[in-house]
């Protein structure tokens, strides 16, 4: 059968070409993929209205009835600013990096692992989440860090990831012991302007986007956006990072924890 | 057959109304361009600056043998208001316009952000630049455009661009709690920022009616509306108070 378009069936078609266009970009916006799971923002919103809702509020924008009474406030959604990202600092996070967090909760804060919930559930509430900003359809997320393999902890590299500790000035916020009591630590404040605590990295290794070596040398490179912490992408190369990191877990006696364990999806 | 004129014919008019609307984009140079100028002045006895207490870092300190002051309200001689942005809110006809290679920068220095308000376009290259021993952090945080927040140690390079317009992004220093500094991002060139003696100019506008606003980062905005003919310059003074 042959389709027959007269010209104004074309012109017609001509108008609203970039209107379907621009429909079904919106579309893939409200859609998120990690691993082989693919998720549906319709079926993350219920989820949202069920568990989320609270704390992030209707509208995502982190004044859910009991934001009041919590420290560290629940996230804005609306400004897509995310602590826990494998991507450099000012870029939006990819899926996974919303999934993990998800999935592991946020270490002191009234953040929960929502672990419980089905993988593609979660995956489904990273597509309703990514609807709150406009930025997910204006941007594309940042390519992810590239972590390498980790070498092997001596007195030298925890030496050496000592005097960066000075260098780089992280004891100004963290301190000189590492206890949080830096001289700046008083001054901070997140990105809406509530006081935030430096980490203490005596009190052991439950770190907010995680708590693996890998972990730590992951947000030495993108920081944590929308609170004080730097990147150090520009400042430090690898090794200097895993230095770092050594000199990070020295300061803990705390090095294990009983860890929940997050199977990775399709890899 | 029908269908496929149809089809050049829509093509014919998307590639002409494309190349109109770059025509129209591209308002830089504009033939007898008019021009905007005049002075910011503070009204009243000027405030005193504080003294900044750098002791926490002996770099910082050492930079500055008699203390640094804060430079949230800067009043040279006359009244003369510094660091105002000074640029045209409303009134322009032309839109996307190209951005200038020349990158903007913006230096740390004896752990003060130098200029104190910076002022560039909308994709335009900045530099920033560590001057000092020390190791800093540089922490815009934007309504409008993307938060970043680099540790930047003396001599590393940094370059970063903002997307889209804001007046003025604060910027901060974590490590260094008193350095404060802004950022005013601009979709057009038409902005200045007055320097000691408090004067401003903006030039190369096309002929028309523009609304001028004068920011300043504690007293706040101020407009004024102008209207300027070709090869034109009108003198716009503005006057804050506390």
């Amino acid at each position: 059968m042959r389709i027959k378009l007269n010209r104004t069936g074309a012109a017609v078609m001509l108008v609203f070409l970039p209107v379907l266009l621009m429909w079904s970009a919106n579309g893939a916006a409200q859609e998120s993929r990690v691993g082989k799971l693919s998720g549906n923002a319709k079926r993350g919103k219920a989820l949202y209205v069920r568990y989320c809702i609270f704390c992030h509020g209707p509208n995502g924008d982190g004044q859910g009835e009991s934001a009041p009474y919590l420290d560290p406030k629940p996230r804005d959604f609306t400004k897509a600013l995310f602590k826990c990202r494998s991507t450099p600092s000012g870029t939006l996070p990819v899926d996974s990096d919303l999934y993990d967090t998800i999935s592991r909760g946020v270490h002191a804060s009234g953040m929960p692992s929502w672990a419980p919930l089905l993988r593609q559930e979660r995956v489904d509430l990273v597509a309703y989440i990514k609807t709150f900003s406009s930025a997910f359809e204006e941007e594309k997320p940042g390519a992810p860090v590239e972590i390498p393999a980790e070498p092997t902890t001596t007195a030298e590299s925890v030496q050496r990831g000592s005097e960066l500790f000075q260098s780089m000035n992280c004891w100004s916020c963290h301190g000189k012991d590492g206890r949080g009591h830096g001289p700046s630590a008083a001054t901070l404040t997140d990105s809406k302007g509530y006081p935030i605590t430096p980490f203490d990295f005596t009190s052991g290794s439950r770190f907010k986007c995680g708590e693996s070596d890998r972990d730590m040398f992951r947000d030495l490179v993108t920081g944590l956006d929308g609170t004080p912490m730097p990147s150090f992408a520009a400042a430090m190369n690898a090794d200097q990072r895993w230095d770092v990191v050594h000199y990070i877990r020295s300061l803990s006696a705390h090095k294990t924890h009983a860890r929940l364990k997050i199977e990775p999806i399709g890899k | 057959m029908k269908l496929r004129s149809a089809l050049i014919s829509g093509c014919t008019l998307a590639a002409l109304s494309v190349s109109v609307g770059m025509i129209a984009g591209w308002a830089r140079p504009v033939d007898a361009p008019a021009s905007v100028k005049g002075t910011v002045k503070f009204d009243g006895p000027a405030p005193k600056p504080s003294k900044i207490d750098m002791s926490q870092d002996p770099l910082c300190a050492k930079a500055h043998p008699t203390p640094a002051t804060t430079e949230d309200i800067v009043v040279g001689t006359g009244g003369a208001l510094e660091n105002v942005v000074v640029y045209v809110s409303d009134g322009l006809t032309a839109h996307d316009f190209q951005p200038p290679e020349q990158p903007a920068v913006l230096e740390q220095k004896g752990c003060q952000y130098k200029p104190h308000v910076l002022a560039l376009e909308a994709h335009q290259k900045l530099d920033v630049v560590n001057s000092d021993e020390t190791t800093h952090n540089i922490h815009p945080s934007p309504n409008n455009n993307r938060e970043w927040n680099m540790t930047q140690p003396h001599g590393t390079p940094l370059e970063q661009t903002f997307a889209r317009e804001e007046v003025a992004i604060p910027v901060k220093c974590n490590v260094h709690p008193w350095m404060k500094g802004y950022i005013a991002v601009f979709k057009h060139p038409y902005f200045s920022v007055t320097g000691t003696n408090g004067s401003f100019e903006l030039k190369d506008l096309p002929p028309g009616t523009y609304t001028i606003t004068a920011w300043q980062e504690k007293l706040g905005t101020q407009t004024q509306k102008v209207t300027v003919g070709a090869s034109e310059t009108k003198t716009v003074d503005f006057t804050f108070k506390q």
